[in-house]
């Protein structure tokens, strides 16, 4: 196996507050090769976001306190300086936000934008970096990018907008992408537009990717490898089929249970998982998904660790070789608390 | 774009004629008084009020009076003060712009200036001691009364360290520019200093508000997340954002003062403002003369609204597309 | 591991029971978390503490006047003595220096039972007379800020919720005061109401009464809150919990009261403080232009235009006043500030429209 892209060891990411330490992340490690997708799911709240925030030194407050460790190429990016960190935002890792309303300065041309990205870290002229950027327009399938790149970002449709903003990510051409959640603000069509850019161009320029979304659906269309994250901690993590098709933690049978499937049963409601995301200043001891779980049972006082056969791994107490049976009750039940006119299962 | 400048021409026309209808009907229609006495000043004898009424068709009814006073305004331009016996009002006010021009120019480029550092530095430094410090400064700055501010001044510099530090200020007073430049300067140093005070306080406190919020912003994290550097994020991203609703404000202030708000501070340090003079004249109850200076601060004021919507589309590509 | 099969097996229990009931948050209503918030805010709690001793050193006034300084701030006393070092002085002694002419009045003694602070030219106690000031200052400032924020509320709302018509009128109506340079239209109308009254209708105001500076200042800035009022329910009439309000059949009148106004209540509620120190500010200004308060009443503002002819000679008279009014002022505009930053720290400074 050739050296690792990334490899991230027991981070964690808390916020001092007057109410005493929240931990955001509380301690994720996974492993990312070169050229490879990773999708890591969860709910709001989960850390998700903050996690990779934190590699890159985008959390800015004051109060917020980053340890573990997470080499890049080799390099501990926790251990880092903010200047050195910056030589490598935007070159070697880039990143792409939610929201393309509002992520880009509205009061300079898109094509400014992208100048700055190449600029920052490359001494080209003005003109060099206008004629990439137009470039770079075309490529992620702006029609005609000679004119638009002169245009303001609130004169794009949002997923042009996304474009133009993935065109100015890949810009200097990053080994790895991180994406948060970037086609949560936009429709179902453009969303798929978008996401089948995102796979050409991850196969063109060989970057890893790095998706992170709430949605299962995404991850199934993207993703090689994916990582189910909860309470700031990862609860399963496997080859995507593999999680799909034979997903063993408790957390991530509601997350998929809750996908309608093509061709299953007609349901009436869909099914939730109970209760609300735990919010990270009110983690109970031991596994965090315990409140919400069917299968709480006594061992799950003390936090039961990541582990399992082969790749695919996961943080439950309960027995492995139960687990498909298990699945499927909390399927029916679930199903059936739904359904008014079932009735419950005995 | 010819359709919205017409619209925004008849709106500010509108404005105007709003206004001048405004402060006729105050000065002449308030119930109980008697327009002609008010006129024709103190002690006017039975003929000037007779003849005032004539004038003025103060025997006529409401609108007629409006359009005479108007056209003596606008049109003939002879409108004359009745205190000042034949001294014409135009001429008058023309007279004092200058003075009020020079006073409120000097300090805008003062308080513009310390405004936008103090504010800078505010934001770019919070979390350090200097930004409540400054904060604090804006604060006191913004609750001083600006006469009681220039009096201060006075008294130090006029009396108390007079023979001292401040041997070299000058009597209170006005020196025009084509006189002598130094002596103009010396004339407005501490008149510029005192109105910056007040607007330098503002303008610091809102520009930090509004840095604090742009640096919250999402563009800035996208800034941040391409390399660009703290201090590139800090000007040209967060401030060229944050500057706008400044500018506007800026302009709207302007505006106000160089119609007259600077009333304060003319009185204050003896300045032969159109302030000053619109303060004398109120004070006399010279009707004439206020109109004159009224009118005048109103046109100031549309100008100036006018003139920040252009700017704010300058600097706001989202306002030229709208 | 037959027991985790045999509870799942045997549940009739619906699903919910599973879950924990302390994963149910409680939280705390929105005033609730500002007034913590606000709590927390050092530099307005100091300020709001600062705010209650002046506010009590001015209610305290007649005390202070009759039990601790025992003079009458409000009669001339051209002929009074006092005792200062143990000698007997009169209260306005001759001049020395100059021309030796006219009477100098004594300056601070800071003694608190004798003329604290001096006398002003016309023998007056000033300290007493600050404190005396201080009520009227106090009393215009704080009734023209609550008068201006009620009537700018219900301008703002009905002009931003009605639209059409009825808000092209007001809105011009707003613009129109609006235009006219704040201190020049109260000028105006000081200048003219001062002299006669107010007289429409049933409404009669005498020349001097105090109702008339405290119209007067609301009524120049009432545009000033108004305007932001207006904007922001013209963006609320957008949302949708307001069209589902409509959509439902409620009344113009239900849906202003529970959908509207709560939500520009906290806007209005920010403006409050800022409002006083400014309507404080512009009363002063009135007042040193012998337009605002008039005799016998006194303010702050009034009492710097007595020492503006001691001011060489005797610049605590000025100096005291102006002191005062920077202080509450100031502490206002912190408290202001923190009220702010509690309720809703994305609101802007000043409203542009």
């Amino acid at each position: 196996m050739p050296e690792p892209l990334l490899e991230v060891e027991d981070l964690r990411v808390t916020f001092r507050s007057r109410g005493g330490a929240v931990p955001a992340v509380a301690g994720l490690s996974f492993t990312l090769h070169a050229g490879e997708v990773l999708g890591i799911v969860g709910e709001s709240g989960s850390g998700k976001s903050v996690s990779m925030m934190s590699l890159l030194g985008l959390i800015r407050n004051t109060n917020c306190l980053v340890e573990g460790t997470a080499r890049f190429q080799g390099r501990d990016l926790v251990s880092m300086r903010d200047g050195e960190l910056r030589a490598l935002r935007g070159k070697d890792v880039a990143m792409v936000f939610q929201d393309p309303m509002t992520s880009l300065t509205p009061v300079y041309t898109v094509g400014w934008h992208i100048a700055e990205q190449i600029r920052a870290h490359e001494p080209v002229s003005k003109a060099v970096a206008r004629r990439r950027a137009i470039t770079l327009l075309e490529e992620v399938g702006i029609p005609d990018p000679a004119r638009r790149v002169d245009d303001y970002p609130h004169q794009f449709s949002g997923g042009m907008r996304q474009r133009a903003v993935i065109a100015m990510a890949l810009a200097n051409n990053p080994t790895l992408l991180i994406a948060d959640e970037p086609t949560t603000a936009l429709d179902v069509t453009t969303q798929a537009q978008i996401l089948d850019l995102l796979q050409r161009l991850q196969r063109d320029h060989g970057s890893a990717i790095v998706m992170i979304t709430h949605d299962m659906g995404v991850v199934s269309q993207v993703a090689d490898r994916v990582l189910v994250m909860y309470a700031g901690r990862a609860v399963e993590e496997g080859p995507r089929a593999e999680v799909f098709r034979r997903p063993s933690h408790p957390y991530t049978w509601g997350l998929l249970g809750s996908v309608p499937r093509v061709g299953a049963e007609r349901q009436r409601r869909l099914p939730t998982i109970p209760g609300s995301p735990v919010s990270a200043d009110a983690v109970p001891p031991g596994c965090p998904f315990q409140p919400r779980c069917r299968y709480r049972h006594d061992r799950c006082a003390q936090r039961p660790p990541l582990e399992g056969p082969g790749d695919h791994v996961d943080a439950c107490w309960l027995p492995q070789d139960q687990r498909p049976e298990l699945r499927a009750r909390v399927d029916a039940v679930a199903v059936a608390a739904g359904d008014p006119e079932r009735g419950a299962v005995r | 774009m010819i359709g919205f400048a017409a619209r925004r021409a008849a709106s500010a026309v509108f404005v105007l004629f709003a206004i001048s209808v405004l402060v006729f009907l105050i000065f002449f229609a308030t119930p109980g008084v008697d327009p002609a006495a008010r006129i024709a000043g103190r002690n006017a004898s039975p003929e000037t009020l007779a003849q005032v009424r004539a004038q003025f068709g103060l025997d006529e009814p409401l609108p007629v009076r409006y359009a005479l006073m108007m056209k003596s305004l606008f049109w003939t331009q002879d409108l004359t003060s009745y205190v000042n016996r034949g001294t014409e009002v135009i001429p008058q006010v023309l007279q004092a712009v200058p003075v009020t021009l020079s006073l409120v120019l000097g300090a805008a480029v003062l308080w513009m200036v310390l405004g936008i550092v103090m504010g800078t530095l505010a934001a770019a430094w919070r979390g350090t001691a200097v930004d409540p410090v400054i904060v604090l400064l804006g604060v006191v700055g913004v609750s001083m009364p600006v006469y009681w501010l220039g009096e201060v001044v006075n008294l130090i510099t006029q009396s108390r360290l007079h023979d001292s530090v401040f041997s070299w200020v000058p009597p209170l007073g006005y020196v025009p520019i084509t006189e002598s430049v130094g002596q103009w300067a010396l004339h407005l140093l501490f008149p510029w200093l005192t109105l910056s005070v007040l607007y330098a306080g503002i303008y610091a406190r809102v520009l930090r508000a509004e840095l604090l919020g742009a640096m919250g912003e999402d563009y800035v994290r996208t800034a941040r997340a391409k390399g660009v550097s703290e201090r590139r994020i800090l000007v040209k991203h967060a401030l060229r954002c944050s500057l706008i609703p400044v500018v506007s404000l800026f302009g709207l202030d302007l505006g106000a003062l160089v119609g007259g708000a600077a009333l304060l501070t003319e009185v204050v340090f003896g300045l032969p403002g159109v302030g000053r003079l619109t303060f004398n004249a109120l004070q006399n109850v010279d009707l004439p003369v206020i109109m004159g200076c009224v009118m005048y601060a109103a046109f100031f004021v549309v100008l100036a609204n006018a003139l920040v919507d252009l700017v704010y589309a300058v600097l706001d590509p989202r306002v030229r597309h709208a | 591991m037959s027991s985790v099969l045999d509870a799942a097996g045997s549940a009739s229990a619906p699903v919910a029971d599973a879950v924990d009931p302390a994963v149910r948050g409680a939280g705390a209503g929105p005033w609730r978390t500002a007034l913590r918030q606000l709590a927390r805010n050092r530099s307005a709690m100091a300020s709001l503490a600062v705010l209650v001793l002046v506010v009590a050193a001015c209610v305290l006034a007649p005390l202070y006047a009759s039990a601790v300084a025992h003079t009458d701030p409000f009669t001339s006393n051209v002929s009074g003595t006092t005792v200062v070092d143990g000698q007997p002085t009169p209260l306005l002694a001759p001049t020395e220096g100059g021309l030796g002419l006219g009477v100098t009045p004594i300056g601070p003694t800071w003694d608190p039972t004798r003329y604290f602070l001096g006398v002003d030219n016309q023998g007056r106690d000033v300290m007493a007379r600050l404190l005396y000031g201080g009520r009227t200052s106090l009393l215009i400032g704080a009734s023209s800020a609550l008068l201006c924020c009620l009537v700018a509320t219900a301008v703002g709302v009905v002009a931003g919720y009605f639209g059409g018509i009825v808000d092209a009128v007001l809105a011009r109506l707003l613009d129109v005061v609006w235009a006219f340079p704040v201190y020049l239209l109260a000028i105006c109308l000081s200048v003219v109401l001062l002299t006669s009254g107010l007289d429409v209708g049933p409404v009669h105001i005498g020349a001097g009464s105090l109702w008339l500076p405290v119209l007067i200042i609301a009524v120049v800035y009432v545009p000033y809150v108004a305007r932001p009022v207006r904007g922001q329910v013209m963006a609320l009439r957008e949302k949708e919990f307001l069209q589902a309000s409509i959509g439902i059949g409620a009344s113009d009148l239900r849906v202003m009261r529970r959908e509207v106004l709560p939500n520009v209540v906290p806007t209005v509620v920010v403006f409050l403080p800022l409002m006083t120190a400014l309507n404080m500010l512009t009363e002063s200004a009135l007042s040193f232009l012998s337009i605002g308060v008039q005799a016998p009443d006194a303010s702050w503002g009034t009492i710097i235009n007595d020492g503006l002819g001691l001011l060489y000679t005797r610049p605590a008279v000025t100096l005291a006043p102006g002191i005062a009014i920077v202080v509450t002022a100031a502490a206002l505009n912190l408290l202001g500030d923190g009220v702010r930053d509690a309720l809703d720290p994305r609101a802007r400074l000043r409203g542009t429209a």
